[in-house]
């Protein structure tokens, strides 16, 4: 059935061995920055009183999440992916996002008292 | 046609015009590599639901035991955790490289891929082990005769001292709850090993199937789908490196 | 032709149950046991989960025979504990969850959109077995003396106070956890990838719609409670802490993490009965289903909203005064995609060709009891009134409102309109009828007064009460009865009609959706030749044109 091949298009992209090689560099780079990152204290930003905002886990996550973006977008080739595999994806990040951060205002906002 | 697979049809795969690797209920090899490989991501996404709950709970305690969490990871040794980030990182890059060789259909390539990220898994599981049972031997394991000695008295654990001597002794109450990071921390890296010992299972059997040349006729999505898992497993150790080691070393 | 009816059979004399299709194709136990026919898996389920109904109905009528006194007098107050506990995880884990997407979702989303079977089917017989498993450890926990939690395994009663069976029910619902994931993965991979040519996403019958967003809420849900009965297991046996104040854990975390899924778990529960209930109401109003698109939508939209309003199960609990207010508003949202549905299939039945056969019978049962069941869900989402009615019998009524008289009904809407294609016999329609009167007539009489107690202050999970209450207990308790006469027909007739029933031909009730336009019971590969869709959903011009080309066959 003609139709059919394009709805099931299979992404034929195959990705090069030299990218490869360089997101495994990217990867083992970020990994030394986030290392040589915790031994320094990069201070904090005093938002208002009483909410203080520490770049230490700020800089650590941001690294980890750009590693993880790395690996996602090329080792699992999701930037040649359907726009389906990239919903799943985004719709699966939303999700846990929702977990967490709904469930820490929660014991953030024990700490301010009744109202 | 039936699906059971109490009956085989071997026979029948010659008057098929379709590919032996392709099932009954799919109408093109494309729409069976496009379900499967959605399949799989559909089952990573319950295994980031799975470990959200894990997340969740270290990221309350982290916030509310700060000090112990960051006295307690002191406690990993960071050699030991940079060595294996590096050893996932590459593994997921021959793991790549396996994906490549079986779009490419090159046996020997995809073979040798799979053996060394095969290898590398091991190698992490390893020094994994050894971390376990450097934690063992201090008595960090909690409720096994946990100790709180190195927390109320640092001076009294020599190694680590030496490479933080600005950590006070904690109050017995903080002290305490390094218990609760240690959980957390055998916890959730207990259950990324879990899903590495999973993987490298799987991976032994994919590395006698790539060998007998079954991935590299274009049917790849054994190799794909597995290496999407194996990538994710990586992921989460990316996460859990900083979470867990990289607290505070300052 | 009665117009009381739009019921067809073919003609009895000659009629026969086509000799090819998905039950005679193969014999013997193996063929059913190592099945990859959804259609045989389904049928496994049915019989499954029915007989977990009838456990965990006799476990109903206990506590109901309990409460006939103000005193605790049947059972002592822990036995009581663990009959209700029992009640509840049976129903909700081994009934409720897997009802309508086991059976009728796996039966007929492949039918429905011109498939062969679902993408995964040996992944859909290991989401069986896994239940079976779940089945028989939750067996042997009440075997092994049971457990009294409640359902909801509070902390820190669950890991540190009881010492009564938590561990073996966490490892039931663990794995009965990943037969409800798998199943829910295998749906939405198959609505995504296996719709046949002219199958457009809009074109899909809203049963479809209804179990692909439960489907998203069993995938993404389930894992956070695995995870949550795993953080138990582990507090009970090592005692790590996460959960124990004087380790410095804390309590609430387990709850957080418990409605984060129990809370789209309801949703997972209902949404497969509404996608019933829109095929159900087009077909007896003989009219296209009102705001399509708004139904479809709104299913999607319950979806998404219930990942959002899980802590209103736990305004009391020592949550911070702003998260109540950000999840009661929250749950005032989440009302609205429900209620969208009831004026919907409200303004279908308008100037639509009623008629009243018992899939209707029990549609409209939905609709009223759905309606006061969600209503009453809003008194509840209020913090406000929360507060003084949470644990108390007026959220007993609720959720049996919304589970009994809304799924479990929609379920039966189900089972008996798709009963003629699983079977290719129908059921006796006078009976059929009697039944769901029966059923609507006890329902309401078991759980009306429970309201009026809830409100008067009666608490739930209780076996002794003041001696005020005794009356309305009376009441419901007859009901009880009444209703577990309106269940145990259906079983009968239902068996009853698989040998002398009359057969149904392949399109009894005149409904459109490519399942009816095939054999009754159907082939194994569901249709002869590939489907093409060329017409939209609920199309009854269509339906008319086709029949009017019809040649009738001959047995």
């Amino acid at each position: 059935m003609s139709g059919k091949e394009e709805m099931y298009e299979q992404e034929h992209h195959i990705v090069s061995p030299m990218i490869y090689m360089a997101i495994l560099g990217a990867l083992l780079v970020g990994t030394a920055i986030t290392v040589w990152a915790s031994y320094i204290d990069l201070g904090e930003w005093h938002i208002a009183p009483g909410l203080t905002l520490f770049w230490n886990p700020v800089v650590a996550l941001a690294i980890a999440c750009s590693k993880a973006i790395l690996v996602v977008l090329f080792f699992m080739h999701v930037k040649y992916s359907t726009k389906l595999t990239k919903l799943t994806l985004i719709s699966g990040l939303f999700t846990f996002i929702a977990l967490i951060g709904m469930t820490l205002t929660d014991y953030f906002s024990r700490a301010w008292g009744r109202w | 046609m039936s699906d059971s697979t109490a009956v085989r049809h071997a026979a029948e795969a010659e008057a098929h015009e379709h590919p032996a690797y392709q099932r009954h209920h799919f109408e093109t090899v494309a729409q069976q590599f496009d379900a499967t490989n959605f399949a799989m991501w559909l089952f990573l996404l319950t295994e980031v639901m799975f470990f959200g709950g894990l997340f969740t709970a270290y990221l309350v305690m982290r916030n509310w035991y700060y000090p112990a969490f960051v006295e307690a990871s002191h406690q990993l040794n960071i050699g030991w955790g940079t060595a294996n980030t590096g050893v996932l990182i590459l593994s997921s890059f021959t793991m790549a490289m396996g994906v490549w060789n079986a779009q490419m259909r090159r046996k020997s390539g995809l073979v040798l891929c799979l053996i060394l990220t095969f290898i590398l898994g091991l190698g992490f599981l390893g020094i994994k082990s050894i971390e376990y049972t450097e934690k063992f031997e201090k008595h960090h394991i909690p409720g096994f005769h946990y100790s709180l000695s190195s927390f109320l008295n640092p001076a009294s654990d020599e190694e680590v001292h030496k490479a933080y001597p600005a950590d006070k002794p904690l109050p017995l109450d903080m002290a305490r709850h390094t218990e609760l990071y240690f959980f957390l921390y055998f916890a959730m890296t207990g259950m990324h090993a879990l899903h590495m010992i999973i993987g490298i299972a799987i991976l032994g059997y994919l590395i006698v199937r790539a060998q007998a040349g079954d991935f590299t006729t274009g049917h790849v999505t054994y190799i794909e789908n597995f290496g999407l898992y194996w990538h994710f497993v990586d992921i989460i150790w990316i996460f859990l490196f900083p979470l867990l080691y990289l607290i505070s070393r300052y | 032709m009665s117009t009381t009816t739009i019921v067809t059979l073919p003609d009895q004399s000659t009629a026969r149950i086509p000799k090819m299709n998905f039950m005679s194709k193969e014999n013997g136990l193996l063929s059913w046991l190592l099945t990859g026919d959804h259609k045989r898996i389904a049928i496994l389920y049915l019989i499954s989960i029915t007989f977990f109904f009838f456990i965990g109905g006799a476990l109903a009528g206990l506590i109901r025979l309990e409460l006939l006194t103000p005193q605790s007098d049947l059972m002592a107050s822990d036995t009581y504990n663990k009959v209700f506990t029992m009640h509840g995880i049976i129903m909700i884990f081994l009934f409720l969850v897997p009802s309508v997407p086991a059976t009728l979702g796996n039966f007929f989303i492949p039918m429905m959109i011109g498939a062969k079977d679902l993408a995964l089917p040996k992944i859909n017989l290991l989401s069986w077995y896994l239940y079976v498993v779940g089945g028989i450890l939750v067996i042997y926990t009440m075997v092994a003396g049971g457990v009294d939690t409640g359902w909801t395994f509070t902390t820190p009663l669950s890991t540190h106070y009881v010492n009564t069976n938590v561990m073996s029910t966490g490892l039931a619902i663990f794995i009965a956890g990943f037969s409800s994931i798998f199943t829910g993965l295998n749906f939405i991979v198959t609505i995504h990838k296996m719709r046949c040519p002219g199958m457009t996403w809009f074109r899909l019958p809203l049963f479809v719609w209804s179990n692909y967003a439960a489907s998203i809420l069993m995938v993404l849900g389930t894992p956070v409670l695995a995870i949550t009965i795993i953080l138990v297991a582990l507090e009970r046996t090592v005692g790590i802490g996460v959960f124990d104040p004087t380790k410095g854990g804390d309590p609430i975390l387990f709850q957080h993490l418990f409605w984060f899924y129990s809370h789209p778990a309801v949703y997972i529960m209902i949404l497969p009965g509404m996608g019933v209930i829109s095929e159900t109401i087009s077909t007896f109003s003989r009219k296209r289903v009102f705001g399509y698109t708004a139904v479809a939508f709104s299913s999607v939209a319950i979806a998404v909203f219930g990942f959002f309003v899980w802590a209103h199960h736990m305004f009391i609990m020592g949550i911070s005064n702003y998260s109540v207010l950000i999840f009661s508003l929250l749950t005032m949202l989440v009302a609205v995609p429900s209620a969208i549905k009831i004026f919907n299939w409200t303004f279908t039945l308008y100037k639509g060709s009623i008629t009243f056969e018992t899939p209707m019978l029990y549609s409209f049962g939905f609709m009223g009891l759905f309606t006061i069941g969600g209503l009453t869900g809003v008194f509840l989402g209020s913090s406000g009134t929360d507060i003084h009615l949470t644990e108390t019998y007026f959220i007993v009524a609720h959720f049996h409102f919304v589970m009994v008289g809304g799924m479990l009904m929609a379920f039966l809407a189900g089972i008996h309109f798709w009963w003629p294609k699983m079977t290719g016999r129908m059921y006796p329609e006078k009976i059929s009828q009697l039944a769901a009167l029966v059923t609507f007539i006890g329902f309401n009489l078991t759980f009306f007064p429970q309201f009026i107690l809830g409100t008067l202050g009666m608490p739930r999970r209780y076996a002794a009460y003041p001696a005020e209450f005794q009356i309305l207990n009376v009441f419901s308790t007859a009901g009880a009865t009444v209703l577990g006469v309106g269940y145990i027909l259906p079983v009968l007739y239902l068996v009853w009609s698989l040998k002398y029933g009359e057969i149904a031909g392949s399109n009894p009730w005149q409904a459109t959706g490519l399942e009816w336009q095939t054999q009754s019971p159907p082939l194994t590969e569901n249709f002869p030749v590939t489907p093409i869709m060329d017409h939209e959903a609920y199309d009854y011009d269509w339906l008319e044109n086709q029949e009017a080309k019809e040649v009738a066959s001959v047995g």
